[in-house]
């Protein structure tokens, strides 16, 4: 991987970020799913995994993924949501030199399952990474969309004696995984 | 100031706890905050924000109308209004219609403002605020005591114990537990919440964007889970384009802590679907409190660049022994002090702004580039206008306006203070002057002032003359510090020339409000620092310097006498400190040092007019070093002394403990000399090192530098 990589890998990591990358979305797909089970997903309240409905998702089987994974549940909704452990979702663009992403979030389901669960795993197109702000902001604009997030690292907080503490109000972990679109995905590897 | 607000400076400066957390996060703040700007152009970047800020306050009804306007056509509701009454009243009749029972907030500044929590609350309507800091002190019934860290003033234990009696018993002071324990608590809020209501920290009028920051990721759910969310967003907040968020979401993390980003911004410009499919109602509130007539004054104007990060209080000497409860009302520290002026009444902050020691941190660290020091004169200026100086006050400047009276009184102390003179000190005062040598030694009045000593030096006839501007304490508390500069003039080939109708700078005056006063100073002085045809006027005093230099010409502004300004920027250009002066001489080769010298080690420490107005830090230490010394830097070298000319007198209990700082940085250096460029410092670290009996000399660096040119 290139420079701009590795500066948003080391951005990322220092804001307590978990960065992945995989050449192809088979791969990462496993990781994801090798993931889930590591962390104790299961039909289980409080044990969900959510999944919202994003490009990643498209080329595969929804309901043979979900049968790999119990619990792991793809028709979000604030109450299953607010009972999952992990959360899943696409991020549009990544800023290498704050380690950010950013999405378009508009749709609530993409917000629900960043927000509410414990752990939150962010798919990234590996060549939607740009160097700074400056050059993200004339990829995503106000114009698009009414709701545009920024998530760089989890939840934090240092109010209480100045202590950093992570995990406040949302997710406790970033896991954020970066995989290649194939050339004749429109996009170049 | 009333006795009430003294006996809370005493409270706060004795809680340890609160001084020991504050002074902590001070000291950490300095260098991480540096850490996060590395590789960034900072004049660049805050030039920037400045220039936008200003922009969008010069248009600020064009660019309300704007957000309004573009906000609208996306189906949010805007509402925008003057009165604090009327943001409270739409918010309770908005709840009202809608059958709110529970309101979660996430922090916002505005709101505390109006005081909205009270007005929901007594309306029957639950309030929960969602920032952890914020929660823990709408807990405890307190109000923030920092604008980005609300509970910075209070330790595990006591916020374990508010929960434990607020919400839970049996909390234990365990920091990653008391975290989990509010997430759980504060997670039902968010769920069962109808009604979510932030501030915002820009407003983009081209997009009608808010743009909202936080690190706890509570504005995300605040804004996702309950189906009506409300913006209160000060006009302050409004910038004209998108791409103004660019420099502001760089700069504000960064200055506000230290991060490089925050973990969450949220971009909202419209409605979006709530959970249930429904559509969000979005209500934005422009609330003006005054923003409009602070933007048309032609000096707070420019307190519209505040983007709100707090760096002026996490930098300030006197904030971090007080804290925001003393030094503040809802909005904190320094530029607290102008917006409580402001949005508050001028007479909320009479005295708190007493605070400030004018030493100019906060104006190299402001993201903003507001002249808050400058400001908060001003704010003094004005109250002193409307309700009148202090009889005393008024008593002591009617003798310094009266520069003969002022002199021969000066005088008359010498012999006043000898039965408690010991050497160059006093030590002891009595009676309710005690409070001023209590923690440090006070100089002893010269027996004969420079005015008369300078007469008696023998100087060669020299083609190029200057004039000395000796200052008060120098004339006549060190008059060793005006022999030494006409001793090293001398060697340079210039003869030092001593305008008798010098008078106090007015600084003492200024710094009081008392800017008639100054006015009368500055015109007494200027008459005789023209009248010699010099090539430099010179002052030992970075106080008297900043006086002749820049404040004569501002204080006429600010009194509207136009036409003092002309000589007085005649004078101005004249005006040089005395160690920028010397380093000139140096490199021109008209002055050269003792070769070979090794003299040991020395430390010095910055005065803050000599190095935030005059810029001069590097022309001292540079001239040390090629004298022959070795400097060993002590610890927060450039952090004001305590002194702050007057503010020592009438604020001991601030001074003492700064200055306790300064003496235990400059023992930690190890230097057994330390030296200064401003006679104000030398009177406090010499006074204070002569209180502890240490043998650390203190010295101006005109004194040290005297013997050490060929």
């Amino acid at each position: 991987m290139d420079a701009v990589f590795e500066t948003f890998k080391l951005r990322a990591e220092a804001v307590n970020a978990e960065v992945h990358h995989f050449s192809g979305k088979n791969d990462a797909l496993s990781f994801i799913l090798e993931y889930l089970r590591g962390a104790g997903v299961c039909n289980e309240p409080l044990a969900y995994a959510v999944w919202a409905s994003c490009r990643f998702l498209e080329e595969f089987d929804q309901k043979q993924i979900s049968a790999s994974v119990p619990g792991l549940i793809f028709q979000v909704n604030r109450e299953v949501s607010a009972l999952a452990k992990v959360g899943i979702s696409q991020l549009d663009w990544a800023i290498a030199n704050t380690g950010t992403l950013i999405q378009d979030a508009a749709p609530v389901d993409c917000r629900l399952v960043s927000t509410l669960p414990l752990i939150h795993i962010a798919l990234v197109e590996s060549d939607h990474l740009v160097p700074d702000l400056p050059s993200a902001l004339t990829r995503i604009r106000p114009e698009q969309t009414n709701y545009i997030s920024f998530i760089t690292g989890p939840s934090r907080t240092a109010d209480i004696e100045r202590v950093l503490t992570i995990g406040v109000h949302g997710p406790e972990k970033l896991v954020i995984v970066f995989y290649d679109v194939l050339s004749d995905g429109g996009r170049v590897n | 100031m009333e006795t009430k607000f003294r006996e809370a400076i005493v409270k706060a400066v004795h809680n340890p706890n609160l001084t020991g957390a504050l002074g902590r996060f001070s000291e950490a703040y300095r260098t991480s905050r540096q850490r996060a700007y590395e590789g960034y152009d900072f004049e660049a970047l805050r030039t920037q924000i400045a220039e936008r800020k200003s922009y969008a306050a010069s248009h600020l009804d064009e660019l309300a109308d704007l957000f309004a306007k573009n906000a609208e056509a996306r189906g949010t509701k805007v509402f925008r209004t003057n009165d604090p009454a009327e943001v409270r009243e739409y918010i309770l009749n908005l709840a009202r219609e809608h059958g709110v029972k529970s309101v979660v907030k996430s922090k916002s500044m505005a709101s505390e403002e109006i005081h909205l929590n009270k007005h929901l609350e007594s309306a029957g309507i639950e309030v929960g605020e969602t920032d952890l800091g914020e929660w823990i002190i709408q807990l405890a019934g307190q109000t923030p005591s920092h604008m980005v860290m609300p509970a910075i003033h209070m330790t595990k234990e006591e916020v374990a114990r508010v929960f434990s009696e607020q919400v839970e018993p049996g909390q234990k002071p365990e920091i990653p537990k008391l975290v989990k324990f509010a997430r759980g608590k504060l997670r039902t809020k968010f769920l069962e919440a109808e009604m979510g209501i932030t501030g915002a920290n820009i407003a983009v009028a081209e997009t009608g964007t808010l743009v909202i920051v936080t690190n706890e990721g509570n504005a995300r759910l605040v804004t996702t889970l309950p189906k009506i969310h409300v913006a209160i967003v000060g006009l302050e907040k409004l910038m004209e384009k998108f791409d103004d968020v660019v420099p502001v979401l760089t700069a504000l993390p960064k200055s506000a802590t230290a991060q490089l980003m925050t973990s969450y911004v949220s971009m909202i410009s419209g409605p979006v679907p709530n959970t249930d499919g429904s559509l969000k109602q979005l209500h934005v509130i422009l609330m003006d409190n005054r923003r409009t007539e602070m933007s048309q004054d032609p000096k707070f104007k420019q307190a519209m660049q505040c983007i709100r990060c707090a760096s002026c209080l996490n930098v300030c000497p006197v904030f971090r022994l007080v804290g925001g409860h003393v030094f503040g009302k809802i909005y904190t520290g320094g530029i607290g002090t102008i917006l409580t002026a402001w949005f508050d009444a001028l007479k909320a902050s009479d005295d708190i702004q007493s605070l400030c020691i004018q030493c100019g941190n906060c104006t190299e660290v402001c993201p903003g580039k507001i002249d808050i020091p400058g400001l908060i004169l001003e704010l003094r200026r004005r109250i002193a206008v409307e309700k009148g100086q202090p009889l005393a006050q008024k008593a002591i400047f009617s003798v310094v306006n009266n520069r003969r009276l002022f002199h021969s009184m000066l005088r008359a102390a010498y012999v006043m203070q000898k039965p408690l003179q010991k050497g160059n000190f006093i030590r002891h005062l009595p009676f309710f002057l005690s409070d001023m040598t209590e923690f440090r030694s006070l100089p002893a009045i010269a027996e004969a002032p420079l005015r008369d000593t300078i007469r008696k030096i023998q100087q060669p006839a020299c083609q190029e003359k200057i004039a000395f501007y000796a200052g008060c304490l120098i004339d006549f508390a060190y008059p060793n510090m005006g022999e030494s500069l006409v001793k090293i003039m001398n060697k340079a080939g210039i003869e030092v020339v001593f305008p008798e109708g010098q008078t106090c700078c007015g600084a003492p005056a200024r710094y009081s409000g008392a800017y008639e006063v100054a006015a009368h100073n500055a015109n007494d002085n200027i008459d005789a620092l023209l009248a010699n045809d010099v090539s430099y006027v010179v002052s030992a005093c970075p106080t008297c310097t900043v006086a002749l230099k820049h404040e004569f010409i501002s204080t006429f502004e600010s009194l509207g006498q136009a036409e003092s300004l002309p000589r007085a920027r005649q004078l101005a250009k004249k005006v040089i400190d005395f160690s920028t002066l010397v380093k000139k001489l140096v490199d021109a080769g008209r002055l050269k040092f003792k070769e070979g010298q090794q003299l040991g080690k020395i430390t010095y420490h910055d005065s803050c007019h000599l190095k935030r107005t005059l810029h001069a830090s590097q022309e001292p230490r540079q001239l040390l070093a090629q004298a022959g010394y070795e400097i060993s830097e002590m610890y927060e070298a450039d952090m004001c002394c305590g002194m702050g000319g007057s503010y020592s007198l009438k604020l001991p209990e601030i001074s003492a403990p700064i200055l306790e700082r300064k003496l235990v940085n400059i023992k930690k250096s190890g230097a057994p000399i330390a030296v200064m460029d401003c006679p104000g410092c030398v009177m406090q670290i010499r006074g204070g090192l002569d209180k502890q009996k240490s043998a650390i000399k203190v010295e101006h660096t005109v004194e040290r530098l005297a013997e050490e040119f060929e």
